[in-house]
C-alpha cells in the first residue's frame, strides 16, 4: 500500500490486484524526479515490475505441460476404450465373424451368439421414441420460443422439462413397471382384440414390452430434443419473424413456412442427437422391454436391445460369453458413434450458417 | 364538369383484399387449431414428470418421511420375506463412488479445459480432444462399464474403485466441456490486461481466468456429479452390489441405483416400497446438485 516501499520487497504483479491502490500509482519512485527521467528504473530491478523470475518461468512451463497432458488424456482415453473393447472382442470377432450380426440366437450352452434381434430392438425402440419424442420435443420448443406464454411461465416450464432430464433412468424404469404398464394394459388389450390383424398390434401386452419401453424412451429423450431445438429456434434473428409478420402471415404460417425451415438443420441435429441418446439408453429399457430375443413388429411383444443385453448378461457371464458381449458392445459403439458424429456435424453446420464462424 | 365525372369513374380503385383479422377464415382456423394442439402437446409432456413426482412423494415419501426414517437411512437391505430394512449401504456406496469419480475427473477435466480453452484453443490436440469429448458425452453410459470391466474388473474383481473409475470416465467429458465453455467466456481484454502487466500464462490462468470462470466451472462440475449420481448402467458390473456397508475400496459395493434395479423385479411388497424410497432419495440427491448448479450459474448475472 505504501508508495515508498522498501526496494527489497517485490510485490507480485498480478491482475487480481489490478484494482488495488498499490497499482493505481504505478511508478512510485517517479514522483521525485518525474520530469527528469520518466523511467528511472528501466535498467535496474524495479521493486514493482520486472520480467518473470526463473522460478516463474519454470512453474509456467510445468503447469502448461500438465495441462497438455490432461488434454491428451481425453484422446488417449478414447483410443484406449476402443483398443480395450476391440481387443477383448477379437476372439469373438474371429470365431463368429459377420454371422454374429445376422444371427438370431443367443445361447451360451450351445455357444451360438447372434445379435440381430438386439440390433432390431435397439433401432425399432429408438425410432419409435424418436417419432414421439421428436414431435413433442419440437412442439415444446415452438411453445417456448414463439410467444405462446409469457416469459416467466416459459422459464418455469423449461425448468420442469429440465427436471425431466435430471431424473435417473432407473427411476423411470421403476415408474414404467408400476405405473405405465398397468396403465397401458387395457388399451393394448382393446387394440389387440379389435385391430389384431395390423402387425403393430399383433400380440398382447403381457407385462414388459416394446410399447412401454419406447414411451419411456421418448420421455427420456424429450428434454434433449427440446433443448437443442430451442437453441436452434432462438438463433434465428428476430427480424426474420418480423418480416414474415409484415407480409401478413398468421402466427402458424410464420412458424411453418419461415421459422421451421430456417431452423431445419438445427432441428435435424436435435433429432439425431436425441436418437443417439435413445440408442444408448440402458437401464430403463432393461427393466421394461422384456429381454426376449425375437424380431417382431408388434408394439406389445417383448424385445431386447444391445444395451440391455449387455446389462442383463454381463454380471453372470463366463469367459466365452464375455467375448461375445464385447463384440456386441463394439456393434453398439459403432452405431452410436455414427449417429453422434452425424448429429454433431449437422449441429456444427448450423452454427456456421448463422454465426458465420470459420 | 361532366368530363371530370367521367374520368373519376374510369379509374376504378384496385380491389384490395380484406386486411382485418377474420375469425372464420381457413387460415385463422388453422392457426388456432395448431395453437391448441401445441398447448395440448405441452400439457401432455408435463404429465409423466408430474406422475413420477407424485409416485415418488406418495410411495417413497411414506417410508422416508415417517417414524422409521432412521431405520430406512441406516438399515441393511432386507432379504426375502424379511420386513423393515433400509438403504444405508447403498446410500454410502453411491456417495463414495461418486466421490471417487469426482476426485479423478474434476482435476483432469479442468486442467484439460485450461489447455483447450486458454492455452491452445485451436491446436490440433485441442480440436481433436474437443471433438472426442463431445462424442464421449453421447456414448452409451454402459460402455464405460464395459471398458472398466475389461481393464480393471477382469484383473482385480468387482470393487468400489472400479465403479468410481467408470463414473469418472462418464464425468470427464462433461466437466471438460463445461469448464472450457466457462473459461472461453472470460473476456479477452481481461487476459490481455494481465499479459500486458507481464504475467506468465500460468499466472493469467490461475489469477484471472479461473477466478472469473469459477461459477461456470462449478456449474459444470455440479451437473456432472448429478449425472453420475443417477447413473446405474456403468455400476452394474463394475461395483456389483453388496448387502453390507463398504469397508474397503476393493470389494463389491452397493449403490442406490442398483438397489432400485434389483428390488424393482422382486415379488415382495417390502422390497418394492424400499425401491421407491431409494428412488426418492436418489432423485433428491440428483436434484440437490442440479439446484446447486442452477444457483451457481445464476449468481453470475
Amino acid at each position: 500500500m505504501n508508495p515508498r516501499q522498501p526496494p527489497g520487497i517485490r510485490p507480485r504483479l498480478v491482475a487480481a490486484g489490478l484494482g488495488t491502490e498499490r497499482h493505481r500509482q504505478p511508478f512510485p519512485h517517479s514522483q521525485e524526479n518525474a520530469m527528469a527521467n520518466p523511467f528511472p528504473h528501466a535498467q535496474s530491478a524495479s521493486p514493482i515490475s520486472g520480467p518473470p523470475s526463473a522460478l516463474e518461468y519454470a512453474s509456467d512451463r510445468i503447469f502448461r505441460a500438465i495441462a497438455l497432458s490432461a488434454a491428451s488424456v481425453i484422446i488417449i482415453l478414447t483410443a484406449y476404450i476402443l483398443w480395450e473393447v476391440a481387443g477383448k472382442a477379437m476372439p469373438a470377432i474371429g470365431d463368429y465373424g459377420l454371422g454374429f450380426i445376422t444371427g438370431t440366437e443367443w445361447d451360451v450352452n450351445k455357444g451360438t451368439f447372434g445379435v440381430l434381434p438386439e440390433i432390431w430392438g435397439t433401432l425399432y425402440s429408438s425410432l419409435l421414441a424418436l417419432l414421439l419424442g421428436g414431435v413433442f420435443g419440437i412442439a415444446i420448443a415452438i411453445f417456448l420460443t414463439q410467444d405462446f406464454i409469457n416469459h416467466r411461465l416459459a422459464t418455469i416450464f423449461r425448468t420442469l422439462i429440465e427436471m425431466l432430464a435430471a431424473i435417473p433412468s432407473v427411476v423411470f424404469g421403476l415408474w414404467g413397471i408400476y405405473v405405465l404398464i398397468p396403465l397401458l394394459k387395457p388399451g393394448a388389450e382393446w387394440l389387440h382384440d379389435e385391430f389384431g390383424w395390423i402387425p403393430l398390434f399383433g400380440s398382447d401386452l403381457s407385462g414388459p414390452g416394446m410399447a412401454p419401453a419406447a414411451l419411456v424412451l421418448a420421455i427420456m429423450i424429450l428434454p434433449t430434443v427440446a433443448a437443442i431445438s430451442v437453441d436452434a429456434l432462438r438463433r434465428i434473428p428476430y427480424k426474420v419473424k418480423e418480416a414474415a409478420y409484415g407480409m401478413g402471415t398468421t402466427r402458424w404460417e410464420a412458424i411453418l413456412k419461415v421459422m421451421l425451415p430456417t431452423a431445419s438443420s438445427g432441428l435435424l441435429a436435435a433429432l439425431v442427437l436425441g436418437f443417439g441418446r435413445a440408442l444408448g439408453e440402458t437401464m430403463a429399457l432393461a427393466m421394461l422391454i422384456g429381454n426376449a430375443n425375437q424380431i417382431s413388429l408388434s408394439l406389445f411383444s417383448p424385445a431386447n436391445t444391445l444395451a440391455s443385453l449387455l446389462a442383463s448378461n454381463f454380471p453372470e457371464a463366463g469367459q466365452v460369453e464375455v467375448h461375445a458381449l464385447m463384440y456386441a458392445a463394439m456393434v453398439l459403439l459403432a452405431i452410436t458413434f455414427l449417429v453422434n458424429v452425424l448429429g454433431l456435424g449437422i449441429q456444427q453446420y448450423t452454427l456456421r450458417k448463422f454465426e458465420g464462424k470459420k | 364538369m361532366s368530363d371530370i365525372d367521367l374520368t373519376t369513374r374510369a379509374i376504378e380503385p384496385p380491389r384490395l383484399p380484406r386486411l382485418e383479422h377474420q375469425t372464420f377464415e381457413i387460415r385463422a382456423l388453422k392457426s388456432g387449431l395448431l395453437t391448441w394442439l401445441t398447448w395440448i402437446a405441452a400439457g401432455l409432456a408435463a404429465i409423466p414428470l408430474l406422475s413420477v413426482i407424485y409416485m415418488l412423494i406418495f410411495k417413497g415419501g411414506s417410508r422416508l418421511f415417517s417414524s422409521s426414517i432412521g431405520e430406512v437411512l441406516t438399515g441393511l437391505p432386507p432379504a426375502g420375506f424379511e420386513m423393515g430394512g433400509g438403504i444405508g449401504p447403498a446410500l454410502v456406496g453411491t456417495l463414495v463412488m461418486v466421490g471417487i469419480g469426482a476426485l479423478i475427473s474434476i482435476p483432469i477435466g479442468i486442467l484439460a479445459a485450461i489447455y483447450l480453452g486458454v492455452l491452445e484453443p485451436s491446436s490440433r490436440i485441442s480440436t481433436n480432444a474437443r471433438f472426442l469429448a463431445k462424442v464421449l458425452t453421447g456414448f452409451p453410459s454402459i460402455l464405460a462399464g464395459v471398458f472398466v470391466y475389461a481393464v480393471i474388473v477382469i484383473h482385480f474383481g468387482y470393487s468400489a474403485m472400479a465403479g468410481g473409475i467408470a463414473l469418472a470416465v462418464l464425468m470427464l467429458p462433461t466437466v471438460l466441456l463445461a469448464a472450457e465453455e466457462a473459461m472461453s467466456q472470460v473476456p479477452q481484454r481481461m487476459k490481455d490486461a494481465a499479459y500486458g502487466m507481464g504475467c506468465t500464462r500460468t499466472q493469467v490462468i490461475l489469477k484471472v481466468v479461473l477466478p472469473t470462470g469459477l461459477t461456470g466451472i462449478l456449474t459444470g462440475v455440479m451437473l456432472a456429479i448429478a449425472g453420475a449420481a443417477g447413473e446405474s448402467a456403468p455400476l452394474l458390473f463394475t461395483a456389483l452390489f453388496s448387502n453390507y456397508y463398504i469397508s474397503e475400496l476393493n470389494e463389491p459395493t452397493a449403490s442406490l441405483s442398483i438397489l432400485i434395479y434389483n428390488f424393482s423385479g422382486m415379488p415382495f411388497q417390502n422390497q418394492i416400497e424400499l425401491a421407491w424410497t431409494a428412488s426418492l432419495a436418489l432423485v433428491l440427491i440428483v436434484l440437490m446438485f442440479n439446484i446447486l448448479a442452477r444457483i451457481l450459474g445464476r449468481s453470475k448475472y
